[in-house]
């Protein structure tokens, strides 16, 4: 049975965008270590709310790991010390009695705060307008059997299809960059015959929009490797920039 | 009393569908540009619907209540897509798979919507592929398929543990090139609060726009369209515990049918046999393990009491039962399935199981999910290879290594069949409000295969409300756009108002989640997976004393008219404890025991399920009355004309 | 242009510049371990570099080599900085896996630059930059100016100097070690199976071209050049 622990809890409040934060220390007490993370913040917004406080505000959704919609950046790790493992599939268990837990918003030019650890990521859904996608209307399609695809190649697609876009990877950088994002998905659809058609475009208008939108460029310090909850692989940024650098010199 | 019309089209069955389109009406692509749909909902159905009528030419507004469209919870669905592609060679066919589709619901599905969905689950995959979905392949570079529960084919399409975030990223990419192509506009971080309605000039009511509010600013703003549709999802969320996601809710179900849209079949909610227990009361969701674990694993419970009872005090483990001793009880039951029947009776055998005292950890609600056969037939390697981030999964949440003990498992609410009425076209009993995808009610009957829900959701957004919807604004292409400064969007929004400040003004000592978990019990307790008349009355009185806390101790911090958590969930909770209510009436109602319905009163000598066919073969559909009031019931008769309808049967 | 208003573009002059200056680095080293087996040898090549038409324009190639990197790196780092927001991390930890000099390289890069101009200083100044200003018509003393074996055993006959040039050695370990396969992973040049290859390469590169710089140090502090 897991045992019960207790800590201090020092969690990020910020009523909106331009207002300015601070940090509220909260003691907990004798949270049963298989309570999740989450779950923990969701029994400290009701006491806060029995005390008549306003509770703490955060993404979630899901809680299984798959929707990509918390984000706390805790004790220096966004989603947290697990690896591979997003906020909401940590458990108390993996925090000591007499820790100090800092819980932070995702910290980037490109995800505003909207309230305490609630951070607009709308950035990504307009990178992904600007190309993340195989231009085809619906129906019309050929058997999907029609063109064969290797399967390494299949399973490589897959291994970058699986960014959940929670934005940890800009949140990770230290340039604020939303490489490891972009260059999954125009890895997925470059690698793919049905995205090959159009890849170079989406290359460029995939980069040009998160340029503009105002994130870093990459140095490779594979902080966003290291601390994505699904694992992507910086090798994709390589392909990016091998299909970014050839569309450029072919035009 | 109404009569239902389900506009079902002439011709035998595997015509139907051909016919329809034959012959429907169409909208010109210069009409187009000046016809606005609004699409409530993101998930596969609401945005392969927004983007499929957004390639069409439609102007579609679409909205979701989270940050991006991509977190709808279709993302967590598991397992795969079922199509009858019959890619294998296995026999597999569209009348095949309407077959098991039927017979899955437990004859309670409309059997031309049913084929319709077989018919175009083919070029849903082919959609998929096109779009850039990475479906699991052999080496040969060709679809590969796994087998799912309720079949003896294997048509099931996947893409690892993720199909379901796949397929909706492929929907998310298409919709956010029409987002780009200026078709869609989107609304994220939006709620949709109600449907407004406006008399045409024949004075017909039509659904014209929604009322939403801007999560992020509390403001209530309006929308007008030509047609609204409702791809809102299911409303399992009323039991509190379940394996949907934390923002899942029926509250667009619940404003159709208080605004006169029928709800349908609200008692069919599919209970998931594959779930980690409960561990506490502190506790926030259930987390599924998917339904392929049970291709390789066995379940079990021991087949000594006191070995339950040993293992239920912690003083034997699970490795000390000897295989003699282990009760393989799906096995035993249905031998010709297996562990791979159907949900409903996965779900109930492991009840009867923990009912009869064999629950094997310590509340006595869990059995067993055995990987050891697996392992010792095809070794640690494939095992971990196929399953290896689920059992990585199972291993965070309960700190126990699947590969040296056995799972535990015990069922959970998961999906609901039941939900908004619609024809054939997807049209709600409103005049242009459309559901589809989990939202109505249409092709599952009583119980929902695996693999079936993803197939139903985008072939709605795909394939058949782009069609249907048509037939209906082709006769609205002389109406011009609407403003949102009409008097029955102003009495909506007056109305919306004044519902928010009442709750805003009870200031009691409960929070919302704390009402919702007692609402949940009630739930769980009595209209759960074993339910009496008994229970069902029990229900309804104590729903009325939750409904009587809610309006009198319930409390809600801050403002309405800024972002507001707990406001959200409170309206949520609100419309949750009316579908309660009406989940309580329609169980009450049908006094028969179907797919994933089961009265205790109304089952066989081995206890199986046991439908009556002769009373209760209909669509029960309720008519909203007034808050507080018994709905009233109107019947859709099931004419079964093209299947027999015969007993289920997993055994042989 | 989209070398200059493109992440990746940019990436690319610093990814290219990186490795022109490590190619250049290669040659200077191989060079200077011939002042360890014969002064008189070395000396040509001093003779040979001195002040020819071909040798003034590969130092000013160079020169802007090393211009371009510099400028490019405060710029991207400017522009970097910006990218977080306003609001630092109260907490941050170094994640498994991650280098420490990748996220340091602005540092790095500043101690060699600092070295760089202590060692224009020690040698620059007085080799080719006289013979330079004396074709200019100036007036300076041009006796030492090919004699790179005097100027060596000078410097490093001062302990100070040997160990600032070490310092700025090691710092330039660092700078390469990720700056190589960095440079490679930037032009795309990378994939998984060959991201520890290159790694792996680059830190036996980086550490074969430091140390051929070390032991000429360390050669003309140590044993004064005559051992």
């Amino acid at each position: 049975m897991d045992k019960n622990i207790s800590f201090t809890l020092k969690v990020w409040r910020q009523r909106g965008p331009k207002e300015k934060g601070h940090f509220q220390t909260i003691p907990v007490k004798d949270m049963p270590g298989d309570t999740s993370f989450l779950e923990m913040l969701d029994i400290v917004n009701e006491e806060l709310i029995n005390k008549g406080e306003e509770p703490i505000v955060f993404d979630h959704d899901c809680r299984e790991g798959i929707c990509g919609m918390c984000s706390l950046y805790i004790n220096g790790h966004p989603h947290g010390p697990a690896t591979g493992a997003t906020t909401c599939q940590i458990y108390i268990r993996r925090f000591n009695d007499g820790d100090v837990v800092t819980v932070e918003p995702w910290r980037s030019a490109g995800f505003p705060v909207i309230r305490d650890l609630m951070v607009d990521r709308g950035a990504y859904d307009k990178i992904m307008q600007a190309g993340g996608y195989v231009s085809v209307n619906t129906g019309g399609i050929p058997d999907a059997n029609a063109i064969p695809i290797p399967k390494p190649i299949a399973d490589e697609a897959m291994d970058a299809a699986a960014c959940i876009g929670c934005g940890a990877c800009a949140a990770a950088c230290k340039n604020g960059s939303a490489m490891l994002f972009v260059s999954a998905k125009v890895s997925q659809l470059a690698l793919l015959p049905q995205g090959k058609v159009e890849a170079a475009r989406r290359a460029k208008a995939m980069l040009a929009k998160m340029d503009e939108l105002g994130f870093g460029n990459c140095t490779n310090t594979r902080a966003c490797e290291a601390e994505c909850p699904k694992c992507i692989s910086i090798s994709n940024i390589a392909r990016l920039n091998r299909e970014f650098i050839a569309a450029k010199l072919a035009d | 009393m109404a009569t239902i019309d389900s506009k079902i089209p002439e011709g035998a069955l595997a015509e139907k569908w051909t016919n329809y389109k034959a012959h429907q009406k169409l909208v010109n692509p210069a009409n187009k540009r000046r016809l606005d749909i609004i699409v409530v909902g993101t998930g596969l159905a609401g945005a392969s619907a927004a983007a499929s009528l957004g390639a069409l030419g439609f102007k579609v507004l679409n909205f979701c209540i989270q940050d991006s469209p991509r977190r709808a919870h279709s993302i967590a669905a598991q397992g795969g897509i079922n199509a009858a592609k019959n890619y294998q060679n296995y026999g597999d066919s569209v009348s095949r798979l309407f077959y098991d589709t039927i017979k899955g619901g437990d004859y309670r599905a409309r059997e031309a919507n049913v084929y319709r969905l077989a018919e175009v689950s083919n070029a849903i995959i082919d959609q998929c592929v096109a779009q850039g979905v990475p479906f699991a392949r052999e080496y040969g570079g060709l679809l590969d398929n796994r087998s799912f529960g309720g079949a003896q084919v294997s048509r099931t399409f996947y893409a690892r543990g993720q199909t379901g975030q796949q397929l909706l990223l492929g929907a998310y990419s298409a919709l956010s090139r029409e987002v780009q192509r200026g078709n869609v506009k989107l609304y994220t971080r939006h709620e949709m609060l109600d449907v407004v309605l406006v008399k045409d000039s024949e004075g017909v009511e039509r659904a014209r726009g929604i009322l939403a509010r801007n999560l992020v600013t509390g403001k209530i703003e309006r929308f007008a369209a030509h047609a609204v549709v409702i791809g809102t999802g299911g409303y399992g969320n009323t039991y509190f515990l379940s394996t949907n996601a934390m923002g899942c809710n029926g509250s667009a179900a619940m404003q159709c049918y208080r605004k006169g849209a029928y709800f349908a079949n609200p008692c069919f909610a599919q209970i998931h046999p594959t779930c980690i227990p409960v561990h506490g009361d502190k506790q926030s969701k259930l987390t599924l393990m998917s339904e392929s674990l049970r291709n390789d694993g066995r379940i079990w419970v021991p087949k000594k009491i006191e070995d339950a009872k040993a293992l239920q005090a912690g003083t034997k483990k699970p490795t000390d039962i000897p295989d003699e001793d282990r009760d393989f009880y799906l096995e035993r039951r249905y031998p010709a399935f297996g562990n791979l029947v159907p949900r409903d009776v996965a779900s109930r055998a492991a009840k009867e199981r923990c009912d009869a005292g064999f629950g094997v950890n310590n509340t006595g609600l869990a059995v067993f999910l055995d990987f050891k056969y697996a392992i010792e037939r095809l070794g640690e390697d494939v095992v971990r290879a196929r399953y290896g981030n689920l059992f990585d999964m199972y291993e965070e949440i309960t700190d126990e290594n699947p590969y040296k003990t056995p799972m535990m498992i015990f069922p959970a609410i998961h999906y609901t069949m039941g939900g908004i009425w619609v024809d054939y076209e997807l049209m709600t009993s409103i005049k242009g409000l459309f559901a589809i995808g989990e939202a109505n009610f249409s092709d599952h009957g009583a119980n929902r295969l695996g693999a079936s829900a993803l197939m139903q959701g985008l072939a709605d957004g795909y394939f058949v409300l782009p069609y249907t919807i048509q037939n209906y604004l082709s006769d609205q292409i002389q109406v011009p756009r609407f403003s949102t400064d009409l008097p029955e969007f102003e009495a909506a929004e007056k109305a919306l108002k004044a519902r928010i400040n009442k709750l805003m003004s009870i200031k009691g000592n409960r929070s919302v989640d704390s009402i919702h978990k007692e609402l949940g019990h009630v739930m769980w307790d009595f209209v759960g997976m074993g339910r009496t008349k008994e229970s069902l009355t029990t229900a309804i009185a104590k729903l009325k004393e939750v409904r009587k806390t809610f309006y009198s101790d319930l409390r809600i911090p801050g403002s309405a008219d800024d972002l507001n958590v707990e406001l959200e969930k409170a309206l949520r909770l609100e419309d949750f404890i009316g579908i309660g209510e009406l989940m309580a009436y329609d169980a009450l109602n049908r006094e028969e025991s179907c797919g994933g319905h089961f009265r205790e009163e109304h089952q066989t000598p081995e206890g199986e399920a046991l439908r009556h066919d002769d009373k209760f073969s209909y669509v029960a559909c309720w008519k909203y009355t007034g808050e507080g009031n018994e709905p009233e019931l109107i019947k859709e008769d099931l004419n079964y004309q093209f299947t027999k309808v015969q007993t289920r049967n997993y055994k042989n | 242009m989209w070398l200059s208003n493109s992440s990746i573009g940019r990436k690319v002059v610093m990814s290219v510049t990186g490795l022109a200056l490590i190619l250049f680095l290669t040659f200077h080293m191989a060079m200077n371990l011939v002042a360890i087996f014969s002064g008189d040898a070395y000396n040509m090549i001093c003779e040979f570099l001195g002040a020819n038409w071909y040798a003034l324009v590969a130092t000013a190639g160079l020169a802007a080599l090393v211009v371009i990197h510099i400028v490019y790196a405060f710029w991207l780092t400017m522009q970097n900085r910006a990218a977080r927001g306003s609001e630092r991390y109260a907490v941050s930890a170094k994640p498994k896996g991650v280098e420490w000099a990748s996220q340091n390289m602005l540092v790095l890069g500043i101690i060699v630059v600092l070295g760089l101009a202590l060692h224009l200083f020690n040698f620059w100044a007085k080799m080719q930059l006289p013979e330079v200003l004396h074709m200019l018509g100036m007036h300076v003393d041009t006796t030492n100016v090919a004699n790179g074996v005097y100027h060596i055993a000078n410097t490093f006959s001062c302990p100070v100097y040997s160990i600032l040039y070490l310092v700025w050695l090691v710092a330039l370990w660092f700078h390469l070690t990720h700056g190589f396969w960095s440079a490679l992973h930037t032009l795309g040049w990378n994939n998984k199976i060959w991201f520890e290859r290159w790694r792996m390469i680059g830190n036996i590169y980086s550490t074969i071209v430091v140390l051929g710089f070390a032991v000429v140090v360390l050669y003309y502090w140590l044993c004064g050049g005559a051992c």
